[in-house]
């Protein structure tokens, strides 16, 4: 029993260095009340090694604390995915003014960012029921906090209280779905649910709504239609920083543990059966197609109000709406295919999308505002910074030669595999319903005049070094793709599915 | 009434799954239709206490393993620690707008 604790310890080093790094950032915050950089220091040094221990994890395929959490190179790929964004995120929040602001409490942001990195770790390798609760527990509070941090802004206070009251609902949700799947199979890991499932047999109707109240906390995390009211509201309010941090590691955490649920629970593992098939243990309903339907209106809803977003944040809200719908196409197909393209999309998405809050964020600490009318003349005003957003804003539709078109193509490609044209047509135009609104902002930047103020803007280099390393990786991946497809490839690999 | 009255004497797991049931329909029924934030949150509350009742009847019933109660402990945990957060959120929306009641809440808007 000792020696299982100790070996499962060995095997935690990433989570233990982030509540190691916590306790010591509260800590600095009480002690060095004159020093206050410390704590954001502390913050970048303990994500930093947590990300080094992650990727001494490659490779490993075992379960940990036994049968809570698994160590495989599924959940190895989603801890890099979120170490590597929490890293810039903090980076981030150097430049933020709306943080820099708060300098009092800026100690407790910092802590709150890591507990919010330990509960999304936690998710991406949950495989225990309440192991799972906790996780999106831990990630939802944090979150709810952060949402509000800037508490004098009503529009933050709002955000957090909106975001708090859908998220405990859909919780609450879920885990009323998570006791009845308790109940049915008697089991608390997905391994047993599944092993009951498939040779004990459960009723059908009690499965169904068990899974769709469970569907319901996924979808929430990952803001699908019809749970995404919450987003556009909470990523406007929150702090540029919360919601870019949001938008990439908060949805790979749900989807690494949708994948994860539903790949395992649902597949038929018995000696004899088809472990390439997906969904068979859900039968009397076509899940696959649900999942289908979710998608297309996730990212039909999307796109088409993004279209007559004003603020960008807002609109940019909308457009990780629709991502989150063009992400779902590949849980439909749900194959290896099918899951290797979701993990391509999300490393593609990380950069593109970061990139673009990054820019609202400078673009909102020079000009104190977010709509897209403040972006005239940025073309002449700050050329730099206007034409790295031209390349993000170019990737996130999915246009060559852009990282952003790789990640499409492959998930089209999963698609047509699979036999399911009609999705991929229906996500292809939506990519064109995209480009209006992207191309709106791109207008403004550059063909039309500055209202008021037409100096140039200046960065410092510091700032502009960071959008360069976000700029790098988005064109390079769109060019030079081969060792991102080998890493998501090699990454499909789930404890305990063969 | 006389075959009710004796279904209400040997409780068994439907009596406690009916139970749950009926408080989170409440439960849903609360959050749906409050406006005041904390009426909102006890409603969220009542859920999270009908999946405990969950738990706990189909440890003692039907599963036979210790799994749920110990699951219910965690939750009764998760349940304070959400409440001491939303509670907190919502003093600072009194503080900013003067109101708890979520219906007026809605500087953020298309």
């Amino acid at each position: 029993m000792v020696e299982q604790i100790l070996e499962s310890l060995s095997r935690f080093l990433p989570e233990t260095v982030l509540v190691g790094a916590l306790c010591l950032a509260i800590l600095s915050d009480l002690v060095f009340r004159q020093n206050r950089g410390i704590a954001p220091l502390i913050a970048l040094g303990g994500l930093f090694l947590s990300l080094y221990y992650v990727t001494e994890q490659a490779g490993v395929s075992q379960q940990i604390f036994s049968g809570m959490i698994v160590v495989d190179p599924f959940a190895v790929f989603f801890k890099f995915l979120i170490g590597v964004t929490a890293i810039l995120i903090v980076l981030f929040s150097f430049y933020s003014s709306e943080v820099q602001s708060t300098q009092k409490r800026i100690g407790e942001y910092f802590s709150l960012i890591l507990a919010l990195t330990l509960g999304m770790y936690l998710m991406a390798g949950a495989v225990n029921l309440l192991m799972m609760v906790l996780a999106i527990e831990l990630t939802s509070l944090t979150s709810y906090i952060l949402a509000g941090y800037t508490r004098e802004a009503p529009d933050s206070s709002e955000a957090s209280l909106k975001y708090m009251i859908y998220g405990a609902l859909s919780t609450g949700l879920m885990l009323y779905g998570i006791s009845i799947l308790y109940g049915l199979t008697g089991a608390t890991d997905i391994y047993g649910i599944n092993a009951s499932i498939a040779y004990n047999g459960v009723n059908e109707v009690t499965l169904l709504i068990a899974v769709i109240l469970i569907l319901v906390g996924f979808g929430y995390k990952i803001s699908a239609v019809p749970f995404h009211f919450w987003t556009p509201d909470v990523y406007e309010g929150a702090p540029v920083t919360i919601t870019a941090f949001l938008s990439v590691a908060s949805k790979a955490a749900g989807f690494a543990m949708m994948i994860r649920f539903f790949r395992v629970s649902f597949i038929d593992l018995t000696p004899g059966g088809f472990p390439d098939e997906m969904w068979v243990l859900l039968q009397g309903i076509e899940w696959n197609k649900i999942v289908a339907i979710i998608s297309v209106l996730t990212m039909t809803l999307g796109n088409l109000v993004a279209v007559w977003q004003d603020n960008l944040k807002r609109l940019l809200a909308y457009s990780s709406i629709a991502h989150a719908g063009y992400m779902l196409m590949g849980v439909v197909v749900l194959s290896n295919a099918g899951v290797a393209a979701v993990l391509i999309y999300f490393m593609v998405y990380l950069f593109m999308n970061l990139g673009a809050f990054y820019v609202v964020m400078l673009v909102a600490n020079k000009t104190g505002k977010e709509d897209i009318d403040s972006y005239k003349g940025l073309g002449y005003r700050s050329p730099i910074v206007a034409v790295s957003f031209v390349i993000f804003l170019i990737s996130l539709t999915g246009l060559p030669p852009t990282a952003g078109f790789i990640g499409k193509l492959y998930l089209f490609a999963a698609l047509f595999e699979a036999k399911w044209i009609w999705l991929a047509v229906v996500g292809a135009l939506n990519s064109v319903v995209s480009l209006y609104y992207y191309v709106r902002v791109l207008r403004n930047m550059f063909l039309r005049d500055p209202a008021e103020d037409k100096s140039p803007i200046e960065f410092s280099t510091a700032q502009i070094v960071v959008l360069i390393a976000l700029v790098i990786p988005t064109i390079l991946f769109g060019l030079y793709f081969a060792p991102l497809v080998d890493f998501a490839n090699a990454s499909i690999v789930m404890f305990g599915v063969r | 009434m006389q075959d009710f009255l004796q279904w209400l004497q040997q409780p068994g797991l439907n009596h406690f799954l009916l139970l749950s049931g009926i408080l989170f329909s409440l439960g849903v029924f609360a959050v749906i239709s409050r406006k005041n934030a904390i009426m909102v949150l006890m409603g969220i509350e009542l859920i999270l206490n009908s999946a405990n009742i969950n738990f706990i009847a189909f440890s003692r019933f039907s599963t036979g393993t210790f799994d749920g109660q110990v699951i219910a402990i965690f939750v009764i945990i998760l349940a304070a620690a959400e409440a001491a957060i939303a509670l907190a959120i919502v003093l600072n929306i009194y503080q900013n707008f003067n109101t708890v009641n979520v219906d007026e809440i809605n500087q953020l808007r298309d």
